[in-house]
């Protein structure tokens, strides 16, 4: 019966072939000019407040401007993974992600955008900037005033794991560039204080909302590395009155960048609203809603200095300056067997 | 005598065995076949170098480790609740049926999270356990605890149903020709559980083995210390090195291919030896 058999199977080839094609011619439906137009933002977790309210307002304004109506699909998530979304063929028009190291990624392996991409907006596509700060204690019982703090035994320091958590990479280069301005760029010292800071993290969670949760929920460590727009939300929603926020004498310049996105916009007929979209980051009313969202603004005169107030005045480096940027930060430091990983070899 | 040609009493069986051949390969096979080319796009140093650092090692040794005692604990306890549920008759016996389900139906990351909070140093029952110097939670106990609640179901499922099927007269009689309570139990009971039993120590090794929700939140993720292996996997996904993640996910395949494969034969053997004695 092989006859039989093999007709068989190439009937049920066929069900499936059926069955699987059906969804694959839909969902292409975007208008050009005119014509409703539908934007995917692919972002990272913590701007999800922030982007739904800008969202709003840029729909509003495209509308008066243009006429068209325009619908923004968010997506959020881990950073990294959210890149590997793109790469693996997620048809996002913008990006806007936590660090340039993954939207790099994005234009080398992919090819939907230039590589000098971060050159094509102002400050370096980034509209919105932020900073490590502290989260302490209430009432700081530590005495936790900044980094050389933090490696003093005993004090259990809460970080996300760098190799898992785009964010928590600023972490480690923060107190990175603070050692290294302390020590006079003697790296051995510097590696030395990086180790020291490392054995006092009890727990390495893989992203930064888990970390604190175990620093405000379950009550472990000392003091929360924290992006600032993090730590300020945090005290927003989770802990008024149980934490408090410490700002160091010196931090890194946390640069989320954004950008276009070009030949999924292209593709879909949406490279101009995609582009006016990030635009709008920068202007007046951009900036004022990413104040509002605990991001500094590029642009502060545009923003409620009720907002402004919350952002204490400090010396921030950037990764390009102190690191030569994040290519080579990370091909030294988190790539396998670099730095942070003979942290935990060396026991 | 099991030629594909051969005629059969029950109709179908070209049709529903090209469509398993056929299922099978697109839901299991090629997506594994993917990850070996993935893998195979390292030399085979690179590869070896990948999947046998130090750090992966210990997270090998952790994540076996770990789920091989979750399954002894589970197969040991699941037991009992199993026995308890097919034996006794007691109200709300119903009940306790449906909640032993439930690590199947919540997500993952939900199980992590709660387990974390009850066990962490301020949680229900970690401030007790803490000032005994019982650490769970960020601790290879904690790793421990979030398999065995994730694994339960599946020996109780397993078991359920071959304790169901065993009749209580076979017992009655084995005691009614002078058999002992344990000679009972060892040559009546067992024959026919111990098959079940070892499937379910199986699937829940297996389970815990992969698990990766309900473990981040609960290890604590210190390197060399409490790693999963699918932490690593992850992490290196995040340095885009896909090559590297899928070497370590091969090797982690490929042990657990013979973990399952060396159950399987010893369940044969198990059931042979048994088939013998009755």
């Amino acid at each position: 019966m092989p006859l039989k058999l093999s007709l068989a199977s190439l009937a049920a080839v066929a069900l499936l072939a059926f069955v699987g094609c059906k969804p694959s011619s839909t969902s292409d439906a975007t208008g050009g000019q005119g014509g409703a137009v539908t934007l995917l933002n692919v972002s990272y977790d913590p701007t999800r407040e922030f982007y739904s309210e800008f969202n709003r307002s840029f729909t509003s304004h495209w509308k008066e401007e243009t006429g068209q109506d325009v619908t923004i699909e968010q997506s959020h998530g881990g950073a990294g993974k959210q890149a590997r979304a793109v790469i693996d063929g997620l048809k996002a028009d913008v990006v806007t992600l936590a660090i340039g190291y993954d939207i790099d990624e994005i234009a080398q392996r992919t090819g939907l955008l230039p590589t000098d991409w971060q050159s094509r907006l102002p400050h370096q596509s980034c509209p919105y900037t932020s900073t490590i700060v502290f989260l302490v204690r209430k009432g700081n019982p530590k005495g936790i005033r900044d980094w050389n703090d933090l490696v003093a035994p005993g004090i259990e320091v809460i970080t996300p794991n760098p190799k898992t958590s785009g964010g928590a990479r600023y972490n480690y280069l923060a107190a990175w560039g603070y050692a290294q301005r302390q020590n006079g760029g003697n790296e051995q010292q510097t590696r030395e204080f990086i180790t020291k800071l490392f054995r006092n993290v009890p727990v390495l969670d893989s992203g930064a909302r888990g970390s604190t949760t175990t620093f405000v929920q379950r009550g472990i460590g000392d003091v929360l590395l924290a992006w600032e727009n993090e730590a300020l939300l945090a005290i927003d929603e989770l802990g008024a009155g149980q934490i408090e926020i410490v700002v160091p004498s010196v931090s890194i310049l946390a640069e989320p960048p954004v950008t276009v996105l070009d030949k999924n916009a292209t593709a879909r007929g949406t490279l101009d609203v995609a582009n006016a979209y990030l635009q709008y980051l920068y202007s007046p009313e951009g900036q004022r809603l990413a104040a509002k969202h605990y991001y500094r603004p590029q642009e502060p005169e545009h923003a409620d200095p009720a907002d402004m107030a919350r952002f204490t005045k400090l010396e921030r480096f950037t990764v390009q300056d102190e690191f030569g940027g994040w290519q080579e930060a990370q091909r030294k430091h988190f790539a396998d067997g670099g730095v942070f990983d003979s942290i935990y070899q060396s026991k | 005598m099991t030629s594909i040609s051969r005629p059969r009493v029950l109709p179908g069986f070209s049709l529903t065995l090209g469509y398993t051949v056929l299922y099978l390969s697109l839901i299991v096979l090629v997506p594994l076949a993917a990850l070996f080319i993935k893998a195979a796009g390292l030399g085979w140093s690179e590869f070896w170098q990948a999947a046998t650092s130090p750090r992966v090692l210990a997270s090998y040794r952790l994540t076996f480790g770990t789920a091989l005692a979750a399954a002894v604990i589970n197969s040991i306890f699941g037991f009992i609740v199993a026995w308890t549920l097919v034996r006794y008759q007691f109200p709300g016996r119903k009940l306790l049926d449906a909640i032993v389900d439930l690590p199947f139906a919540l997500p993952t990351a939900v199980s992590g999270i709660a387990l974390t909070a009850v066990y962490s140093q301020n949680g229900w029952l970690g401030q007790y356990l803490e000032p005994l110097g019982v650490k769970v939670a960020f601790t290879p106990l904690g790793i421990i605890v979030a398999m065995t609640f994730i694994g339960l179901p599946f020996v109780v499922r397993t078991v359920q149903p071959a304790l169901e099927d065993l009749e209580r007269e076979a017992e009655e009689a084995a005691a009614s020709l002078g058999a002992s309570r344990w000679q009972t139990i060892l040559w009546v009971i067992a024959p026919s559980v111990v098959p079940a039993l070892l499937t379910g120590f199986a699937l829940s090794l297996a389970r815990g083995i992969g698990e990766y929700g309900s473990v981040v939140f609960i290890s604590g993720n210190m390197p060399m210390r409490t790693e999963i292996t699918s932490l690593l996997i992850i992490s290196k996904l995040e340095q885009y090195d896909y090559a590297g993640a899928a070497a370590v996910a091969v090797m982690m395949l490929l042990v657990s291919f013979a973990m399952l494969l060396l159950i399987n034969l010893i369940q044969r053997y198990a059931a042979r030896r048994y088939q013998g004695v009755l």
